[in-house]
């Protein structure tokens, strides 16, 4: 993806900059537009910091209507839009285009609604998903994704991005999580989606515009599901000989009807990092390292601590540990929770990859990736979220060697092949952005990404949203509209006809 | 009239192709339970995927199944409680409320239909519909080309979620020909707790006190003085009210969970307890709307909204129409009988005012359901969205055309 190609800039939106900054001007009034270059730089990136662009203008809007006029201006002109959250994407969902103007939504940054008895809270898309948690922790309840970025996230890239957490397996996705939805469309017009009820009254459109990537439409309020928060978590630590024994320990486990709150399993390399930068008193003589979190009533999750012991024993666990304070649960997770940062210490650089997986075939995939580490000469940790199959491995290479990067990009291309060949997919919470657009084909026939694309020119016919992501390749609408019509002769001649 | 009857993906792609060159409707037939659904269609040809059946593949470990859209949910069903699995959002069987016969172990419908449709029960409130456990479909759409989206496993952010843009669909959008649902561990055990003879209005705060607790309550629903006595054989004749909550899990779990939720409820009414066979029936039929499986053509609604307003909605509701009424979901869904007419307006305008919703006419007479809207009116530029993906997908409007919208 070094070579990563951008749709090419519309001159004709270069060339009218400054109108369209004068004209942005009067539709966000005061502090609400950005066009020095020097302020724009803290906007050139996202997460996915290898990818710098400084956009034609930042746009911070307040109000549902500014967003309308914005977008329905940028239509009207054929002018891109980038729309951006926090900028805490992984996969460059929210990296700049030099001719688009990037609309920041981080100034909605309000609740505007709790209701317990609904178990609802409805809030502009720049408050961060930690912070919706954190308005109603006071009354035992909180939002059960949680993306490693919470702290600073929004809930509205949550829903573009379809945000996960280690908390998926047991209570899902954003997708599962979120039941209303206002968003503007490139048009300008405003549709609101679902509310506080549960299901879409008509297609489910919150199914697809959750995980669109900003493609579709610009999320300018949500709602979502509050749960009570449960009444106890203890967490069980495990070491294995090897992985296969600790993801047949995984398999046992779900097998024997247990859902843990969390399943994380790390190998070798990254115990010893994550123990080296933070001393959980993680065990170093084991190849995986399992912490399987039970979470809910008292009486459950002792019940429940009990069959995890045993299966783990079963499947030759060397190393097990059961948290008997809240401090201890919180240190078994401190080095699971600074497996990156740990990483990062011992490595100049690290790349971190997002595939998913069947579960079985973790021990295949793990032998594939020390292949592939030995092909590229370069290390890699594995961190994984063992419940649901979501891989994290993180290649270890120095951007200041030349051809490192490529290097490091190419083997996560072949990691990320080796989980759709396995029956995976390309990612499993991060998003296609542009890091793994190209990629797609390996994924999806021709057809399959074209039924994506005409989706999206049901909502942005024009494509001007954040063009460049997802697709490698977007075709024109009236392109995909066309029908070729084949066959037309009737099918199964011998078929009895009433 | 021809009823195509494929064996294959590549039957029913065959079959697609023809209808688009000759502009043909079909109307897509899975096992039946749900034909009642929806705008009457008048479609001369029929495609019928009930040939289109069989598991392709089930690993209880890995909590995945993949099956035919035509495949029983029967025999899904059994399959999975050989394991000890189970659909965890509990899908609804229209057949007894539309007057449909049963299928194999009483249950009707195919795997495609419940997608379709999106169904769900009671467990909606915790668990999620159908649209939330499905991780991937094959199908043709209208444009008679065959596409995939989503895959086998449960997170996944690739691409567009197609799958969840059919649940609910009704086979306006596509022809679904394979589907992979993620599927759990069936609880060791249940028991509903039981309230006797609260109002609609303290039936609302029980369940949201429950709700609200930390029980993990799996179902909360409230069957009104006219409805109570047809459940259970009639078990609970004569009540002014039933407000049932289920506990589910392990055993000692449940005990204790229901010991702690009888104590938060002691107050507003002494709680009794259904033990696990008859908890088990008793959600069936609210599941399936057994109240109103009357054997009549009587409307019935499917409404959604906000828990908290739903007996609201009903009390004003009842100044204007003679409606009977029952509540699951916490209050949230609303199951209408009406005595005479449909009365939509007088119905969607209530929801309106009692911070909104949807209202679904799940059974009516033909004649009722092709002259007023079966599903939500949408505002104008919802509608126009969802026309625009409509075409997106089936842009001749061949595959089952004015089931949803006109």
């Amino acid at each position: 993806m070094s070579g990563l190609v951008m749709p090419a800039p519309d001159r004709k939106t270069l060339a009218r900059r400054e109108e369209i900054v004068a004209d942005m001007r009067v539709i966000v009034p005061g502090e609400g537009v950005v066009a020095a270059e020097t302020a724009m730089r803290a906007f050139e990136s996202d997460g996915l910091t290898a990818y710098r662009q400084l956009p034609l203008v930042v746009v911070l809007p307040q109000t549902v209507r500014q967003v309308q006029r914005i977008l329905k201006y940028c239509n009207d002109r054929n002018i891109r839009v980038v729309p951006r959250g926090s900028g805490t994407s992984l996969s460059g969902g929210a990296l700049p285009l030099e001719d688009a103007v990037l609309l920041v939504m981080s100034r909605f940054n309000r609740i505007l609604d709790i209701d317990y008895a609904n178990r609802t809270v409805t809030a502009q898309p720049g408050v961060t998903n930690l912070g919706i948690t954190e308005a109603v922790r006071h009354e035992g309840f909180y939002y059960a994704p949680d993306p490693s970025s919470q702290i600073a996230c929004s809930i509205g890239g949550n829903v573009a991005e379809n945000s996960g957490g280690v908390h998926c397996l047991k209570y899902g996705l954003t997708a599962n999580n979120v039941l209303g939805v206002e968003m503007v469309l490139m048009s300008g017009e405003v549709v609101r989606l679902g509310g506080k009820h549960l299901d879409s009254e008509g297609y489910d459109l919150i199914g697809v515009v959750t995980g669109s990537e900003g493609l579709l439409g610009v999320v300018t309020e949500v709602t979502v599901r509050i749960l009570k928060s449960p009444e106890t978590a203890r967490a069980v630590l495990l070491g294995f000989p090897s992985s296969e024994q600790a993801g047949q320990c995984v398999a046992d486990i779900v097998g024997a009807g247990i859902i843990p709150g969390g399943m994380e399993m790390m190998d070798r390399p990254a115990i010893r990092a994550a123990e080296d930068f933070v001393r959980a008193g993680y065990p170093l003589d084991v190849e995986a390292l399992l912490i399987v979190e039970l979470d809910g009533p008292g009486a459950e999750v002792d019940h429940l601590i009990g069959r995890v012991e045993a299966i783990a024993a079963q499947n030759g666990s060397t190393t097990c540990r059961v948290s008997q304070s809240e401090e201890e649960r919180l240190s078994f997770w401190a080095g699971r929770k600074a497996a990156f940062p740990a990483v990062g210490r011992i490595s100049p650089d690290y790349y971190c990859m997002d595939g998913t997986i069947p579960r079985k075939e973790l021990p295949r995939v793990l032998a594939g990736m020390r292949e592939l580490s030995e092909k590229y000469g370069l290390g890699v940790a594995n961190v994984f979220h063992a419940g649901d199959g979501n891989l994290h491995p993180l290649i270890l290479y120095d951007a200041n060697k030349p051809g490192e990067l490529e290097k490091a990009e190419s083997f996560g291309a072949d990691i990320l092949r080796l989980c759709v060949a396995v029956g995976g997919v390309l990612t499993g919470e991060h998003g296609v952005g542009v890091e793994k657009r190209d990629l797609m084909p390996d994924m999806f026939s021709e057809d399959d990404m074209n039924q994506q694309i005409r989706v999206k020119c049901a909502f942005d016919p024009a494509h001007l949203l954040n063009p460049g992501k997802m697709f490698p390749q977007l075709h024109r609408c009236a392109e995909l509209g066309r029908m070729h019509v084949r066959g037309g002769q009737l099918p199964f001649p011998d078929i009895p006809r009433f | 009239m021809t009823r195509f009857l494929p064996t294959s993906a590549a039957d029913v792609l065959e079959a697609v192709e023809w209808a688009a060159a000759g502009e043909t409707p079909l109307e897509i037939f899975g096992g039946g339970s749900r034909r009642g659904v929806g705008r009457p269609l008048a479609c001369e040809h029929v495609l019928d995927l009930s040939a289109l059946s069989g598991v392709t593949l089930y690993e209880p470990e890995e909590l995945v199944l993949s099956a035919r859209a035509g495949t029983p949910l029967a025999e899904i069903e059994a399959l999975l409680a050989a394991s000890g699995q189970e659909l965890a959002f509990e899908p609804m069987d229209h057949a007894p409320l539309l007057g449909g016969e049963a299928g194999p172990r009483g249950r009707s419908g195919t795997i495609g239909g419940v997608l379709a449709a999106n169904a769900s029960g009671p467990r909606r409130i915790k668990a999620g519909a159908a649209r939330d456990h499905v991780l991937g479909i094959h199908a043709v759409s209208g444009r008679g080309e065959a596409f995939k989206s989503g895959g086998r496993v449960v997170k996944n952010v690739t691409g567009y979620d197609l799958a969840k843009v059919m649940a609910g669909s009704w086979g306006t959008l596509a022809a679904v020909t394979d589907v992979t649902f993620k599927v759990l561990p069936r609880a060791e055990t249940e028991a509903t707790l039981v309230l006797r003879g609260l109002s609609e209005a303290d039936a609302a705060h029980a369940m949201a006190v429950a709700m609200t607790s930390s029980g993990e309550v799996a179902a909360a629903a409230h069957l009104p003085e006219t409805v109570v006595g047809k459940v259970l054989d009639g078990g609970f004749k004569g009540w002014r009210g039933a407000t049932l909550l289920r506990l589910e899990g392990f055993s000692p779990s449940v005990a204790y969970r229901f010991e702690r939720l009888a104590a938060l409820l002691a107050p507003m009414a002494a709680p009794e307890q259904l033990e696990e066979g008859e908890s088990r029936k008793l959600w069936r039929e609210v599941r399936d709307c057994a109240p109103f499986a009357d054997g009549t053509e009587k409307p019935v609604w499917r409404v959604s909204m906000a828990p908290s307003q739903g007996h609201q909605m009903v009390m004003a509701l009842r100044m204007e129409a003679a409606v009977d009424a029952f509540y699951d979901w916490q209050g949230g869904l609303i199951w209408l009988r009406m005595e005479g007419d449909a009365e939509a307006e007088s119905l969607r305008r209530q929801i309106a005012v009692h911070g909104g919703g949807f209202a679904t006419l799940v059974r009516a007479p033909a004649a009722t359901r092709a002259a007023i809207d079966v599903f939500q009116p949408q505002s104008e530029a919802l509608a126009a969205l969802s026309a625009r993906v409509k075409a997106q997908f089936d842009p001749l409007n061949i595959l089952n055309p004015g089931r949803m919208y006109r």
